[in-house]
Parts: C-alpha cells; sequence; structure tokens
C-alpha cells in the first residue's frame, strides 16, 4: 500500500466512523503507541472534516497490561506513556492501532482503558488485520485484511515516524520490527 | 521521545549503586516515567497490573515512616500482596537468624523482599542464598540505592524542565552534597550515582562528618558553604543524626548552623536555578531552615512523589524481566 492508497483507506475509515458515531460530541479517540497516536491524529482530523466536529485524541501505552510482561517476556522497551486530559466516563471510546494480530493489545488497551472510567461504549479502528487472532477480538472499522502465514510480517509506516506512508509485507526471516508484531 | 535504551535488566537483586553500570542506572530513571504518570492519574485507578499476584514483604530492621510506605505503596501500586514485618515484631528478637526468618518468609512464598538492616552487607548476604528477589532499602552506613535512584531521576527531571530539553542529561551538573556524610548511606549510594552519569560532586561538611580518603570516590571536599555551592546546580542537604550528637562529633549545633545550614542567606551562594534536596526526615532550621524547606527551589516533596515511581520501576524490573529468571 502506498501513500495514495492509504490516505484513502485512512478518509473511508474516518468517513465509516463519522456515519456510525453521530453524536460525535462524546467521541474520544485514543491511539495506541506508537503507531496508532498518528493514525488517530488523521482520523479524528478527518471527522473533523466531515462533521465540523473533532474529536479529542489521547494516547495509550499497553505495555504496564500486557500478559506476556506478567508472564516473564520483555520488559517493556520507553516507547512513551498515556496520555490524555479529557474523562472517559459515558462517552464512546475508540482505539486506534495500525496492525491487529493475536489481538493481545487491544486486550490490554481496553484493561487500561477500563482503570480510568467506564466508557459508555469501546470501538476498535485498525489500519490492517493480518490475522493470527488468539483472542476473540474484531475491529469495527478497518483499512485491509491480509491473511498471513508463519514467517510472514506486516509493517505500516506513517510518514510522522518513519517518513513515508506505506504498508509492507515481509515473507520469510526474522521480523525486524518486533514491537507491532505484539497486536 | 528519547530513545529506547538498549541495556537489558538482568539482575536478581538491587543490593546497592556501586554494582550496577551507567546503562542499568539509566534503564530504571528511563523506566520510571511511566509509573510517575500511574501515580498521576487524575481520574481512574492509581494501578496497573504488573506485579498482580506477588507478595512483596517489607523487612524493616530499623525504623523507618518514609521508606517503607513509598515501598508498599509502590507495590500496592503494582497490584502486589504486601506483608510487613517490623524487627520488633519478628522471631529475630528471640534469637532466629537472618536467613532462617528469610526461610519462613520464602516458605510464604514471597517474591520481593525489601530489606532494611543496621548492618552493611545483610541484604548481599541473604541475596547469594535465596530465591527471592532482594531490595536493599538501606543497609548499615553502606548504601541505600532506590534513594540514590530518586534522587537522581529528580535531579534530571527538574533539569530537563529548566532546560526545556527531554533528552538532558547528569553529565557536567555540580551537585553540593552538605552535612553528615560520614554516616549516611544516602551519600554514599548517591556518590556512586551521580559519578556514574557523569555529575561533579562536592562534599562539605565539618571534617569529622567527611570520611577520609573520600577523594578516592572522585569527588572534591570543602569545609567552607561557600565554596561548595557557587556554580552548584543541586543543593543536597544531609540529615544531621543527633542521636550520634553524643560522640560529639562537632563543637555544637549552634556553631554547625552558622557555619553549615542551608537557609535564605547562605543560599545566595548558589546559582539562582540551583535546587534543594534532603533525604528526610528535616531537622527544620538545623540542616535546612523552614523557609528554604518549604520555599519554591526545594524539591524534597518531589524526591517522596519519585520515590514511589522508582521504586515500582525497580521491583518491576527485578520481578518482571526474563533475563532476570535467567
Amino acid at each position: 500500500m502506498d501513500r495514495q492508497a492509504m490516505a484513502a483507506t485512512v478518509r473511508s475509515m474516518a468517513l465509516a466512523i463519522a456515519d456510525a458515531n453521530p453524536e460525535v460530541g462524546s467521541l474520544v479517540l485514543l491511539g495506541i503507541l506508537r503507531r496508532g497516536r498518528p493514525l488517530a491524529d488523521r482520523l479524528a482530523a478527518l471527522i473533523g472534516e466531515v462533521t465540523g466536529t473533532t474529536p479529542p485524541v489521547g494516547s495509550l501505552s499497553t505495555t504496564m497490561y500486557r500478559d506476556d510482561v506478567r508472564a516473564g517476556g520483555a520488559v517493556p522497551a520507553h516507547k512513551g506513556h498515556t496520555h490524555f486530559d479529557f474523562n472517559v466516563d459515558g462517552r464512546t471510546v475508540l482505539l486506534v492501532d495500525d496492525v491487529l494480530a493475536a489481538g493481545r493489545t487491544i486486550r490490554a488497551a481496553m484493561d487500561e482503558v477500563m482503570d480510568y472510567g467506564r466508557p459508555r461504549r469501546i470501538q476498535l479502528a485498525c489500519l490492517v488485520d493480518r490475522g493470527g487472532r488468539e483472542l476473540p477480538i474484531q475491529a469495527d472499522y478497518l483499512g485491509y485484511s491480509i491473511a498471513t502465514g508463519p514467517g510472514e510480517w506486516v509493517y505500516v509506516r506513517l510518514n510522522e515516524l518513519d517518513g513515508e506512508d506505506a504498508v509492507l509485507l515481509q515473507c520469510g526471516g526474522e521480523p525486524v520490527e518486533p514491537e507491532q508484531e505484539g497486536a | 521521545m528519547a530513545e529506547a535504551n538498549q541495556t537489558v535488566w538482568t539482575r536478581k537483586d538491587l543490593i546497592g549503586i556501586a554494582d550496577l553500570s551507567r546503562g542499568e542506572i539509566e534503564l530504571v530513571l528511563d523506566t520510571a516515567p511511566q509509573f510517575v504518570a500511574v501515580s498521576q492519574r487524575a481520574s481512574g485507578i492509581k494501578k496497573v497490573p504488573l506485579l498482580q499476584g506477588r507478595l512483596v514483604v517489607t523487612w524493616f530492621h530499623e525504623p523507618s515512616t518514609r521508606t517503607r510506605s513509598s515501598f508498599e505503596l509502590a507495590a500496592k501500586r503494582l497490584s502486589a500482596d504486601t506483608l510487613a514485618i517490623a524487627s520488633s515484631t519478628s522471631s529475630s528478637v528471640k534469637g532466629e537468624t537472618l536467613h532462617d526468618t528469610l526461610a519462613n518468609i520464602e516458605a510464604m512464598r514471597a517474591d520481593i523482599i525489601v530489606l532494611r538492616h543496621g548492618c552493611a552487607g545483610a541484604p548481599h548476604l541473604l541475596a547469594a542464598g535465596h530465591a527471592s528477589h532482594i531490595v536493599n532499602a538501606g543497609d548499615g552506613r553502606h548504601e541505600h540505592p532506590t534513594q540514590a535512584l530518586l534522587d537522581c531521576f529528580t535531579m534530571r527531571d527538574s533539569l530537563r524542565r529548566r532546560l526545556g530539553n527531554p533528552e538532558a542529561s547528569l553529565d557536567g551538573l555540580k551537585v553540593a552534597i552538605v552535612g553528615d556524610v560520614e554516616h549516611s548511606r544516602v551519600a554514599r549510594s548517591d556518590i556512586h550515582a551521580l559519578k556514574k552519569l557523569g555529575a561533579e560532586v562536592v562534599l562539605c561538611g565539618p571534617s569529622t562528618l567527611i570520611p577520609r580518603g573520600v577523594e578516592q570516590m572522585g569527588v572534591t571536599v570543602t569545609h567552607k558553604l561557600r565554596e561548595a555551592l557557587a556554580d552548584a546546580d543541586v543543593v543536597y542537604s544531609l540529615r544531621i543524626q543527633l542521636e550520634r550528637q553524643a560522640k560529639a562529633l562537632f563543637p555544637s549545633l549552634r556553631e554547625y548552623i552558622k557555619l553549615f545550614r542551608i537557609d535564605a542567606e547562605t543560599l545566595k551562594f548558589a546559582p539562582d536555578h540551583a535546587i534543594v534536596m534532603h533525604p528526610g526526615p528535616i531537622n527544620r532550621d538545623l540542616e535546612l531552615s523552614t523557609e528554604v524547606a518549604d520555599g519554591p527551589r526545594s524539591v524534597i516533596l518531589q524526591q517522596v512523589t519519585n520515590g514511589v515511581a522508582i521504586r515500582m520501576a525497580v521491583m518491576h524490573l527485578l520481578a518482571n524481566s526474563a533475563a532476570a529468571r535467567a
């Protein structure tokens, strides 16, 4: 996927989100660090263009809620912190991530959001679903779906962090950016 | 955003700063901000599940309010269960050895044991023979590693705010440590940490309270407060241990106040940006005037707040690192 294709995909996701959430005033976006945050910013801006109301955006770091940490996995790297300055009580929280895979990041994200309050509902937007689910979680708004097999890895690259917009598929070898594979 | 620290935590225990590399110290400091954010949650639950189901035992053979409550709160904010054992209520008063008491605590499936002991080396002795993660919460005059880590974190955080640079390090920072260095495990750990992080350290106090040969640790010594505070970015005041004054280590408290107390007048020797720190508890108007202790340059309460985050980071790194389990 190149820059234009990604722009079109993100726009269509924003339209779907705006369509499904007529009460835009109660919508808040939480981008899962790292690449979920710039995606959330883009979606919020596009929702603002369509509806005239730009929902607030925050960042969510799920590292302290991951089940693989408690199982003796790697200590989380320094990838930024959860930060948002709005209340989630009674609101629609839209979680935004780049790659959806096992579903464990999203479970961790939901646990964390619940520690901040009681949203009316939680929705999920992901740019790419690469399959391989280990938990019963699915995206409400999805850009692309790619069924990957063993040894295949999906990387999302975003202009804000990587200097380009692209979705790349790696076949074979070790993953070069393992941080995106915990989803 | 800062690049990820590439250091991997491999230690089972935290005994002293002298054992740690600069990378390990920075790993703790870089891990702590996410725990500061947990404690600062304006709404919601100030807890994360990183130590859910684990047991943290605080085992204190010396009186302590601040350090023990800080560790307990840190453990609770990591969702651990906590058990406090005080020396006065433990079987050590009945003659049980440290090893036997620890074996019994371990038999209750304790994961982390936070030990304070009056004898230097006690945590090291226990760490060698037991599977639990041992955290030294102060041993004799030896070390108080988590205090040094929270001090360095507070200095770095203050420096980064002042400079508006989230990448600023302690390299080249000048820290003046004033007071009873001789009896201070805090000073010893702070010196180790600050030197490893590239800071310049000046010690100041009566000659009876500065250890002989301390210059071998890479610090300079002066007995003149004005000299110590000149160009200092941090003024770190140590507690005078009044209980040791029976040994008459300086002529009188009045003289100490005259020569070494940090008050509004003496603080003028330091640059305007200098911050004031103290490990607590403060003997008000002896080491620090109330005006300075409660003044705008004091970060003493930030040290307390940061202490919880640092202890969360330490316990998390010890208990959750795959490398530490290997």
